[in-house]
C-alpha cells in the first residue's frame, strides 16, 4: 500500500442543493411552444422589444409583456467565445464556440452552442440557424434546439445589431 | 391567450468539492478507517475528539500526543430527527447527539440509532458502530447505538 493510500489527505465534501423550479407563466408558454418547434417571445407594450425567452415583464420599462410573437430559428451572432478549457459535466469536444445569438424577430440575445463550424471562422454578424432535435426527443425544453450552425448568407453589419448586445 | 398550467421540474445545484483535511483530521480519519477513534492532547493535557490543530481555549497548537478513546461514550445532549432526509446519516428516525467518548474531554456531534425517541436521554451510554466498508471519512463511524441494547 502506498503512503497515499495509507493516510487520508482529503474527503469528498459536496455542496448539494435540491430545488423544485417553476419557470412561471411566461416561460411555461415558451417551453410549451418549444415542444412544437415554435419559438414564442413576448413583446413589450412600452418599447416594443421582443423578449425570447420571455420572462413576463420588460426589464427596461417594468411593464408586463403581454403580446405573444413567434420568432424564427434563424439569427445572427452578436458576440461569442471560444472555449478551450474543459469543465466537469460538459462533454463537448474542445475547442467549441459558445455564441450569443439574436434570433430574427427578437431583441434580446441568448447563449447557445455553435457546431460544425471551424472556430477560427466564427465572427460577429455571422448568420446561423438552430438545429432541432428529432421530433421523438422534443420536450418542454430549451434544449430542443440542440445547437446552432452556420447559414450560407451574407454577414449582418455591426450597426444592425449593436443595440442588441 | 389561454394560460397553460405553469411547469415545474427538479433542479439540482451541486458543487463536487474535495476538501483537504490537513495533518490532524487526516490522522483522525485514517484511524477511523482502521476502526479506531483517536483524540489529540492539548498542551494542558485535555483530550480533544474530534482532534483539532489548535486548542480552542488558548489558540496554542495541540501536541503530537494522540490517545485512543471510546468506543463507549456518554450522550451530553441530543435532538430527535423524526423524519430523516436523504443526506442524513441514517434512513430511519435517529438522534443527532453530542457524544463524549470515554477518555475524551470534549463531545463530538454524531448520530445515535436508538430506535425511538423514548430510548434517548441525556447521560445515556452509547457505543460506536463502524461502517462495514470504510472509505476514510466521518462516515466510517456509522453511528452510535445505546449500550444496553447490545
Ligand atoms: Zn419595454
Amino acid at each position: 500500500m502506498s503512503e497515499e493510500q495509507k493516510t487520508v489527505k482529503a474527503i469528498d465534501g459536496p455542496t448539494r442543493l435540491e430545488y423544485r423550479y417553476s419557470p412561471g407563466r411566461a416561460s411555461t408558454r415558451f417551453l410549451r411552444g418549444m415542444e412544437q418547434k415554435k419559438i414564442l417571445g413576448q413583446k413589450c407594450v412600452g418599447c416594443g422589444r421582443v423578449y425570447v425567452p420571455p420572462r413576463g415583464a420588460c426589464a427596461r420599462c417594468g411593464l408586463p409583456t403581454e403580446e405573444e410573437v413567434e420568432v424564427q430559428d434563424t439569427g445572427t451572432i452578436v458576440t461569442f467565445t471560444i472555449v478551450r478549457v474543459p469543465s466537469q459535466n460538459i462533454e463537448i469536444e474542445l475547442p467549441y464556440c459558445a455564441a450569443s445569438i439574436l434570433l430574427d424577430g427578437a431583441d434580446i440575445p441568448f447563449t447557445a452552442l455553435l457546431r460544425d463550424v471551424p472556430v477560427e471562422t466564427v465572427r460577429l454578424g455571422m448568420r446561423v440557424q438552430g438545429v432541432w432535435k428529432p421530433d421523438a426527443e422534443l420536450g418542454p425544453s430549451f434544449d430542443n434546439i440542440d445547437h446552432f450552425t452556420a447559414l450560407d448568407e451574407p454577414d449582418v453589419p455591426f450597426e444592425k445589431f449593436q443595440e442588441h448586445l | 391567450m389561454s394560460e397553460p398550467q405553469p411547469l415545474s421540474a427538479g433542479h439540482v445545484l451541486e458543487y463536487t468539492y474535495k476538501r483537504s483535511v490537513g495533518p490532524v483530521l487526516g490522522r483522525f480519519f485514517t484511524s477511523l478507517r482502521d476502526g479506531k477513534i483517536e483524540g489529540v492532547k492539548t498542551r494542558a493535557g485535555r483530550v480533544l475528539v474530534p482532534p483539532m490543530e489548535h486548542d480552542p481555549e488558548t489558540g496554542e497548537a495541540t501536541s503530537d500526543d494522540w490517545v485512543e478513546v471510546g468506543p463507549g461514550g456518554t450522550v451530553t445532549t441530543w435532538a430527535w430527527v423524526a423524519e430523516p432526509r436523504d443526506q442524513h446519516p441514517l434512513d430511519r428516525p435517529f438522534a443527532f447527539a453530542l457524544v463524549r467518548l470515554d477518555g475524551a474531554d470534549t463531545a463530538m456531534l454524531h448520530a445515535v440509532d436508538a430506535g425511538s425517541e423514548s430510548a434517548m436521554r441525556t447521560g445515556m451510554r452509547v457505543r460506536a458502530r463502524f461502517a462495514d466498508a470504510p472509505t476514510g471519512g466521518i462516515k466510517d463511524l456509522a453511528c452510535f447505538t445505546p449500550e444496553d441494547a447490545e
